[in-house]
């Protein structure tokens, strides 16, 4: 009888095998499974940083020994510059997405990411973005005005070759993919745990990675209008930076720490993540204080958007701004210190079980609250004025971000190798490989706050000998080489624990997360069922789940109609809601990022004929792949024997779609606000800002041109009314009415484009209005071109009164374009007249 | 942090570009902000260090969960609330009051000597206004009085900086920056470029020459007479 009930259950596990598995062979490719992209992003990150680190290897080097010539500056610039870049860039952040999309699932309690294709797109953006930015160190034409590109150094006039295109395009490309998996990570955690996971039974690592996700989505939209606006004077002679014209070099530095301060919790954020959900399990004790964490998680997200100006104290900000990010930067020691008191807290009442991980924690906490200590005496504007941009800041933020980001790191990596593998880590190689790295660090690091207090600036390729220097770079140097023999050591470790490394029992670590009620090594599918949680500890509260999950005791315990399906959860209580079929492999993903690889590399050659083509290809690609969504009989086949309750996803008005779009649409926004704030900032601080005396856009046809968008919308929502009440009278013919209004619209915009005697290269007032047009033509005609295939798929039967998904998908779009048209003609045209009027 | 100071005992503060070793009193107001907060942030280093060192020992009691669950709001109170709250509200009231001297009082200052300095890749332009001296990386300035420099950049964005007289302003282009320089005795002060402005960034050296009241009346009309 047993025996019976085991056969039954391992073939259900086949079927589920099969569905969710990635194709055989070259269609790996094609694979879409958070866990495969998930691993994907994490090595693809790791093999980065050990380019990164080479980098440093060479730069510490060059700075042993005084007046040393064995780097020339030339080559010198280029290697901090790809190091910052590819540390920044292409490790830390990548590999911490990398994490949470392989973790986030499991320790949810359902099967994969919520847009699986888009997970296989940003990690393909990564890679190729990634190999186009290294590309040009091969080719010895790497960027070399420093990480942060500062105007009018990485400009065309004086950095003259290809090096800030490769910078500006590539990043530009690896930032698709952070956006994508910060959408995906947002609408994954809030919309589809697992039945019962209410908020505040989320495991606490899920807090971090949800703020860490909408920080992304606010954070990098700032960067990536500076890149494009930044590429676009480079390229095209527009002015945004340049004093002559009415642009301003500060613009570049607001726009690039709006981004980049974020950008450090961003990468903070998931570390701390990892120490708190490592500490308790060692500790044998739950989190204390989680209310407490989950506040400061919040009030950091929020109060790191409030303190970019701190990286600009020395380039004449007005002083009561300067005391006012003064004490907006050290605020941020409040949520840190409320974190590091509740980690010890959790230690002191825990009984300690001291294994390896925790050897990697314990010195994150030595670097990082040195490193956070360090950072409020840089917060202080009299004192950042001495050290500011010397090697007492390069020693601060390599305490912050090794201390902050990679001593986690290597602690989660070592905690989370048993799930991979099903095996443990050596315990005396790995101590070996920590201390190593620890004291190297410090040897390296420690001293050189003091090498920046006896005024050695950064980013100086060479130094006379006599200034007291010398000693300190030497040892420096030297713990720079022992910590790269740490980095060995390590990497050592853990390629043999694939191979010799012990087995591993489940749970090995005692832990209380979902994640380990997984078989290991991880399958494809991860849960065989899909469990309802009652406890924010499951494993401690609940051991018998391994049990009943792996005999497919709870939800869509078996394969239908050969869908991959989740639940889909309600944001705030956890209750199910509906059943999310997700898309199988597809080969789309790596098409849409070729196309888009040739466009940057056509961009870089300055082949625009060829941009255009592979712009337009690109489209097409992501258009195709929409196609198969919804009720389109690849995605779900509307049958009759569908689920009743809860229904397919497809079938309903709120779903994970709508979510992600109005996701999009606040990074989207984000950009848009930047914009303007650009607008804003040139015309009130730039120098030489003029504005003509007569607009060059006519008023009264972008007030007719509005008043179609307003008309397309209107009817629109109409519609979508309609199909929320399960009605659909007119369904098609008023989507094509839509689509002809918004083309009407379109038109008329683009007419006034062409017409106008705009002249970007010569004001920033009308380089600014440039973009801007083309920003709301790109909208409009996105929005048309969706509601077009919106009429054909009504046609089709795949937009209907009991199939009302998708255009309630695109209404939040039409909506945005509509907002931003009338603030645009606000923002950009009336307040401008008037102010001349006036 | 804690291992910084015996080297720093052991080297001294010196060196002709040392923060620590200040010659007028604005880089004399960051030496001592420095030195306040090394203090006080190696003693809480030490502290939270020690804590956790001695968490990962202890061995939890039996107390009673209603005992346990103050103590724990007494850690984060106390610790993640009490001591950043206290420490970032001495360091301000310190730190703000101090950077506020360093900076150019507008109505006090119509009899500030004017020095305008221009940046260029990779070398200062230095000329006074008052007198049509011209100087190539070398700034003199009288010692005992500040003097105001205005900051600006024929190209693309320095930083002026002289460690022992004081904090660095950015030289960009199109705008002007006023620093002010205060050297308490005559001497020689070396500067150098502090913002990454290109290949020669490293170079970018230049002197200021603080000179006593008469020797810095006798160095105008020399330079007067050569010009």
């Amino acid at each position: 009888m047993s025996e019976r009930i085991q056969q039954r259950n391992h073939e259900r596990e086949q079927r589920l095998a099969h569905v969710w598995g990635n194709l055989p062979g070259w269609g790996a490719l094609a694979a879409v499974n958070h866990t495969t992209v998930g691993l994907r992003f994490i090595a693809t990150g790791l093999v980065f940083f050990l380019v990164g680190g080479l980098l440093a290897m060479l730069i510490r080097t060059q700075l042993a020994l005084p007046e040393q010539d064995i780097i020339e500056s030339a080559l010198y610039n280029q290697l901090f510059t790809m190091h910052g870049t590819v540390m920044m860039f292409l490790f830390a952040i990548p590999v911490l997405e990398g994490l949470a999309m392989y973790l986030i699932p499991k320790m949810i309690g359902t099967r994969d990411l919520v847009f699986p294709r888009l997970s296989a797109l940003g990690y393909f953006c990564y890679l190729f973005g990634g190999l186009i930015v290294l590309s040009s160190l091969v080719l010895e034409v790497a960027p070399d005005a420093g990480w942060f590109m500062y105007t009018p150094l990485s400009s065309a006039t004086y950095s003259p070759g290809p090096g800030s295109d490769f910078w500006l395009l590539g990043i530009t490309f690896v930032e698709i993919s952070a956006i994508s998996a910060g959408v995906e990570l947002v609408v994954s955690i809030l919309r589809t745990r697992a039945n019962g996971m209410s908020l505040n039974r989320m495991p606490i690592f899920c807090w971090y990675i949800l703020a860490m996700a909408l920080m992304i989505v606010f954070g990098f939209p700032p960067l990536i209008l500076g890149s494009v606006l930044l590429e676009l004077e480079r390229a095209a002679g527009f002015v945004f930076f340049a004093t002559a014209g009415g642009g301003d070099p500060l613009l570049w530095q607001h726009l690039f720490w709006l981004f980049g301060h974020p950008e450090v919790y961003i990468i903070f954020l998931p570390a701390a993540g990892i120490v708190s959900t490592l500490i308790p399990v060692f500790a044998r004790h739950p989190l204390v204080g989680y209310r407490w964490i989950v506040l400061s998680i919040i009030t950091m997200g929020f109060i790191s958007f409030g303190l970019w100006v701190h990286h600009m104290f020395t380039v004449g900000i007005p002083h009561l701004a300067q005391a006012f990010f003064s004490v907006a930067s050290m605020l941020v020691a409040i949520p840190t210190g409320i974190q590091i008191f509740a980690w010890l807290a959790t230690l002191w009442y825990g009984k300690v079980v001291f294994r390896l991980p925790m050897l990697w924690i314990l010195g994150f906490l030595v670097v990082f609250v040195c490193g956070g200590l360090t950072g409020v005496m840089l917060a202080l504007a009299p004192f950042n004025w001495q050290v500011h941009d010397t090697h007492f800041v390069v020693a601060h933020m390599h305490y912050v971000l090794v201390g902050g980001m990679l001593f986690p790191l290597v602690a989660g990596l070592y905690y989370w190798l048993p799930h991979v593998s099903g095996r443990m880590p050596s315990d005396s190689l790995g101590r070996w490989g920590f201390w190593l790295f620890f004291g190297g660090f410090n040897l390296t690091f420690l001293l050189m706050h003091l090498t920046g207090l006896l005024g050695m600036p950064r980013r100086i390729y060479t130094y006379e000998a006599g200034l007291g220097w010398e000693w300190l770079n030497l040892v420096s140097s030297i713990g720079g080489f022992i910590m790269a023999i740490g980095v060995a050591v390590v990497i050592v470790d853990i390629v043999l624990h694939f191979r010799f490394g012990q087995r591993a029992e489940q749970n090995p670590w005692g832990a209380d997360t979902l994640e380990w009620a997984i078989p290991m090594p991880v399958n494809t599918y991860n849960f065989s069922s899909l469990p309802e949680i009652s406890t924010r500890h499951p494993m401690w509260n609940a051991p018998e789940l391994v049990e009943s999950i792996a005999a497919g005791e709870h939800g869509l315990a078996d394969v239908q109609a050969l869908r991959r399906d989740i639940y889909g959860s309600d944001a705030t209580t956890g209750k199910v809601r509906e059943v999310v079929h997700l898309p199988t492999n597809s080969w789309l993903p790596l098409m849409t990022a070729l196309a888009l690889a040739v466009l940057c590399i056509s961009l870089l050659v300055k082949a625009y004929l060829l941009a255009v083509v592979f712009t337009v290809m690109a489209l097409v690609l992501s258009l195709r792949w929409s196609w198969e969504n919804g009720a389109h009989p690849r995605a779900a086949p509307t049958d009759d024997n569908e689920p009743g309750a809860p229904p397919l996803h497809s079938r309903t008005c709120n779903g994970p779609g709508l979510w992600g779009m109005v996701v999009s649409l606040m990074a989207d926004g984000t950009f848009f606000v930047s914009l303007l704030f650009g607008w804003f900032y040139l015309w009130t601080a730039a120098p030489e800002w003029t504005l003509p005396d007569h607009s060059p856009i006519q008023l009264v046809p972008m007030i007719f041109s509005g008043l179609l968008l307003t008309a397309a919308v209107g009817v629109f929502w109409v519609l979508v009314r309609g199909l929320r009440r399960r009605r659909a009278t007119h369904l098609g013919p008023g989507m094509w009415l839509v689509a002809a209004l918004g083309a009407g619209h379109w038109a008329l915009l683009a007419g006034q484009l062409m017409s106008a005697p705009l002249a970007p290269t010569e004001r920033a007032h009308d380089a600014v209005l440039t973009v801007i047009l083309f920003y709301l033509l790109l909208h409009s005609g996105l929005a048309v071109i969706f509601t077009l295939l919106q009429a054909v798929r009504v046609r089709l039967g795949y937009t209907a009164a009991r199939l009302p998904y998708e255009p309630i998908v695109i209404q939040p779009f039409w909506f945005y374009t509509l907002g931003v048209y009338w603030l645009s003609l606000l923002a950009f045209l009336l307040l401008p007249n008037a102010w001349s009027v006036g | 942090m804690a291992g910084l100071g015996i080297p720093v005992l052991l080297s001294g503060c010196g060196g002709e570009l040392s923060v620590l070793a200040p010659a007028g009193p604005n880089a004399q107001a960051s030496a001592w902000l420095w030195w306040g907060m090394f203090g006080w942030f190696t003693a809480v280093l030490v502290v939270v260090v020690a804590l956790w060192l001695f968490a990962l020992k202890r061995t939890p009691g039996n107390a009673p969960d209603a005992h346990i669950r103050k103590g724990q709001s007494r850690w984060i109170i106390w610790g993640g609330l009490v001591l950043p709250v206290s420490t970032i509200a001495v360091v301000l009231a310190f730190g703000l009051p101090a950077g506020q001297g360093m900076l150019p009082q507008e109505a006090a200052d119509a009899k500030v000597l004017k020095i305008e300095v221009t940046a260029h890749q990779w070398w200062w332009e230095v000329n006074y206004p008052d007198s049509d001296i011209s100087l190539k990386n070398e700034v003199h300035i009288p010692a005992g009085k500040p003097v105001d420099l205005h900051l600006t950049s024929a190209d693309v964005i320095h930083s002026f900086w002289v460690p022992r007289l004081g904090g660095k302003l950015d030289a960009i282009p199109g705008h002007t920056n006023i620093l002010r320089l205060h050297a308490d005795e005559a001497g020689t002060y070396r500067g150098q470029c502090a913002e990454f402005c290109g290949r020669e960034h490293a170079h970018m050296a230049f002197t200021v020459t603080a000179h006593d009241a008469s020797g810095y009346q006798q160095w105008t009309e020399q330079e007067g007479r050569d010009e």
